[in-house]
């Protein structure tokens, strides 16, 4: 970790001296960058903290710091139900997602059978599409079937939505499981399910971690179907709330929409920073080539 | 003579015995669909399903199949006219059952609009396309119970056997574990992913727009019209290029700048002389961290040209996001200060996963740090990164979430049908879909999206180990 300040033995004074100015130039870089990717961040959660409700007035070091702003978010804006919405619809997500994409993964990794070619392609020529070219049909189905402005049918949308990505993610991590492990067990005399449950499962679990974290943090921010699928106040969900604070037919509630913001901002960007590691691990998974 | 006469009958019959028990490979295609040889029992199939196997003496095996034909059949009986309810009044194909209203419904897309008995286009397209993928499932199961009624028989012939109900049971168990685990998920994505896909590319064969909203209107098939359209018309074919060529040069820059900047941020921070790696590292993974709305949501009103934080503390009055250029210049800085940190940690993590024998080597052979870099680390890497450098060129293609909640796709261009100057072809799609209600045409785009992005992600995801074991 030392900075190599000292001359390093025979070294000449030019080498030494680019050798300094490429290390200053470095810190300089780095700070300036590190001061490009805080000051947004320090100004939004000052401007949490500024009395008065617009733009113009929100300064990074508020004048009068108050809680004002957070108060009346939870008071004038029915800030905790769209919270409480997402949150359900969160962790609805996660397990059924979990659990459809996880069996899915499991078929088409460990078993053989009839069209699972097939199954393969037409999966993976599904993912090509994007979620709302189907938005009208789905919105006339879920007319029909009284599912608007109900946020739990959103799960619906969401889960089935990712089924051909996470079946991709689960079958590749599994197919890294040697099929030996599977045959072990059934010599010591286990069922396929004990076989399922106490060895492929336990193995399963980081993939499948990866993909409960990936499908509950994923409703939060999406914006796009709830907006055009729920429409009133109470089941609406976080994304179109906020977005609605500045968005909105009153356009001067800045000063709210950034103490929203750090509310739901600040736990998911700590959570991200300690799983930094895991979560790009499980990114890049995908398209391994190793 | 007579000997080698003898020899050639030989030779035939060895030759059609072979022929008998034919490898998959030697059969015709119509072989492989319905079985080496049509015969009795595979006509009886025909007609009606588990007849054939019935006449084999597999009397479980054609339960099972003239169990599915009588659900089929009693499904359209009870949803026709001879059963329901009939309403006095009410048009003729309202009385078909499920599956023949289905194909009516998508043929014609309703034909009569009069008050109480109005049809609803969108509902019956809907409801056809489920119709076509029952009947789909049923062709399959038709199908394969001729298949199935044709080659015991023939095995029968041969051998002698038959598979007896028990073990035809065992063995569908065994088979269909798979089916009956992935059944619901199937079905789910059949009627949430597939049927709505399936529905937005047939709506750009329709004149479903602003002008044709149903129920209150019937819909009609109007062929290629819509996409002539696009490609004709002058203001929708200008619109059209100029989004394209944005979006292109966007998702090129877009991917160039944040890959370049995170693999300079990963070799700077690699440095050996950086002392606090980890402290660096953490502040600049910050961006990616904060969720990627809130940030654009923020930066939409810091770069604001009155109100906002960064013309305040310049004391100038640039607009950054409502000029043209300037939008587009911001795009690209929002998008720069979003997506480095992810590329830094990707290098980050592959520059240290490097072969440091490499390294020494060459350094024994005398070469430069910037010859190291650029012959060594640089081609190795661009090898490995180029499927998640493909992957981030589809994504910002398809990115959305950057222009809408930055820009809007603003500012507005009046010479553009429905578009602004930032717009991506996403975007454009969104606006004509929620905004304006021209489906057809979003539909048509849409296609035009699929086709571009498809194409190129099929043919990375084709290259990845994962897609290379199975195929």
């Amino acid at each position: 970790m030392a900075v190599q300040l000292k001359r390093k033995p025979k070294e000449s004074n030019k080498t030494y001296i680019l050798r300094l100015l490429s290390i200053i130039a470095i810190y300089l870089i780095l700070i300036i960058l590190s001061v490009a990717v805080i000051y947004p961040v320090i100004w939004i959660v000052g401007s949490s903290f500024n009395e008065g409700t617009s733009l113009a007035s929100s300064r990074a070091i508020p004048k009068n710091f108050t809680f004002d702003n957070y108060i009346r978010l939870f008071q004038k804006t029915k800030y905790k139900t769209w919270y409480l919405n997402t949150l359900k619809i969160a962790v609805v997500n996660m397990i059924a997602s979990v659990f459809l994409s996880g069996t899915m993964g499991y078929v088409f990794a460990r078993l053989k059978f009839a069209g699972k070619k097939f199954g393969l392609m037409s999966i993976l020529i599904l993912q090509m599409f994007p979620t709302f070219m189907g938005m009208v049909a789905i919105y006339v189905l879920f007319l029909n079937f009284g599912l608007l402005d109900k946020p739990l049918a959103l799960v619906l949308i969401y889960a089935v939505g990712q089924i051909p990505y996470n079946t991709w993610l689960i079958k590749g991590y599994l197919n890294n499981v040697p099929k030996s492990l599977d045959e072990a067990a059934y010599v010591d005399g286990a069922t396929k399910f004990q076989t399922f449950t106490k060895i492929i499962l336990p193995i399963m679990s980081p993939i499948l971690t990866f993909v409960a974290i990936t499908q509950f943090m994923a409703p939060w921010f999406d914006f796009i179907l709830p907006n055009y699928l729920i429409s009133s106040d109470e089941k609406r969900t976080l994304a179109v709330g906020l977005y609605r604070l500045i968005n909105g037919q009153q356009n001067n509630n800045f000063t709210m929409f950034a103490a929203g913001s750090v509310l739901v901002a600040a736990p998911i960007t700590i959570l991200y920073i300690f799983l930094q590691k895991f979560l790009v691990e499980g990114l890049t998974a995908g398209a391994n080539k190793e | 003579m007579l000997r080698h006469l003898y020899v050639l009958i030989l030779i035939k019959h060895i030759w059609s015995d072979v022929n008998m028990h034919s490898v998959n490979k030697h059969k015709k295609w119509w072989q492989k669909i319905i079985g080496d040889k049509m015969t009795l029992s595979g006509a009886l199939s025909f007609f009606i399903m588990g007849l054939g196997q019935f006449r084999n003496r597999q009397i479980a095996k054609g339960l099972f199949f003239f169990g599915i034909q009588f659900i089929y059949v009693l499904f359209e009986i009870m949803t026709s006219s001879l059963v329901s309810e009939v309403i006095p009044g009410q048009p003729k194909a309202w009385g078909y059952g499920f599956f023949r209203k289905g194909l009516w419904g998508i043929y014609t897309l309703g034909e009569s609009t009069g008050g109480r008995f109005r049809d609803n286009s969108t509902m019956l397209m809907i409801e056809g396309l489920i119709a076509i993928m029952l009947l789909l499932v049923y062709l399959f199961f038709w199908i394969y119970n001729i298949k199935d009624a044709n080659n015991i028989h023939l095995r029968y012939l041969e051998t002698g056997q038959r598979q007896t109900s028990k073990e035809f049971l065992d063995e569908l168990f065994e088979k269909s574990f798979a089916y009956v685990i992935i059944g619901p998920a199937l079905i789910l994505l059949m009627l949430i992913s597939i049927m709505p896909i399936l529905f937005g590319l047939l709506i750009a064969f329709t004149n479903y727009d602003a002008y044709h909203l149903t129920p209150a209107n019937l819909l009609d098939w109007v062929g290629f019209e819509n996409f002539k359209k696009l490609f004709t018309y002058t203001r929708w074919k200008n619109t059209f290029i100029g989004v394209t060529l944005w979006t292109v040069s966007w998702a090129t820059l877009a991917t160039f700048t944040t890959f370049f900047g995170g693999l300079f941020l990963a070799i700077i921070v690699n440095n050996k002389y950086v002392a606090f790696k980890r402290f660096w590292r953490t502040i600049l993974i910050i961006p990616w961290a904060i969720p990627g709305m809130i940030s654009l949501l923020v930066f939409s009103n810091f770069f604001n040209q009155t109100y906002g934080p960064l013309n305040q503390m310049l004391g100038k009055s640039i607009p950054w996001l409502n000029e043209p250029m300037h939008a587009r210049a911001t795009l690209l800085i929002v998008n720069f200060w979003l997506g480095v940190p992810y590329f830094m940690m990707l290098m980050s993590g592959l520059l240290t996963s490097f072969d440091k024998t490499l390294y020494e080597a060459a350094k024994v052979d005398g070469a430069t740090n910037t010859q190291i870099f650029w012959r060594i680390t640089f081609p190795i890497l661009f090898t490995q990164v180029l499927p998640l450098l493909v992957m981030s060129f589809a994504h910002n293609f398809n990115n959305f979430g950057a222009v809408f909640f930055l820009t809007n796709g603003g500012p507005r261009n009046i010479n553009y049908e429905y578009a602004g100057h930032t717009d991506l072809l996403i975007s454009w799609i969104y606006k004509m879909t929620v905004d304006f209600k021209m489906y057809n045409m979003a539909s048509v785009m849409s296609f035009v999206i699929f086709l571009i992005i498809g194409t190129i992600s099929v043919f990375n995801f084709s290259r990845t180990k994962a897609f290379k074991e199975e195929f």
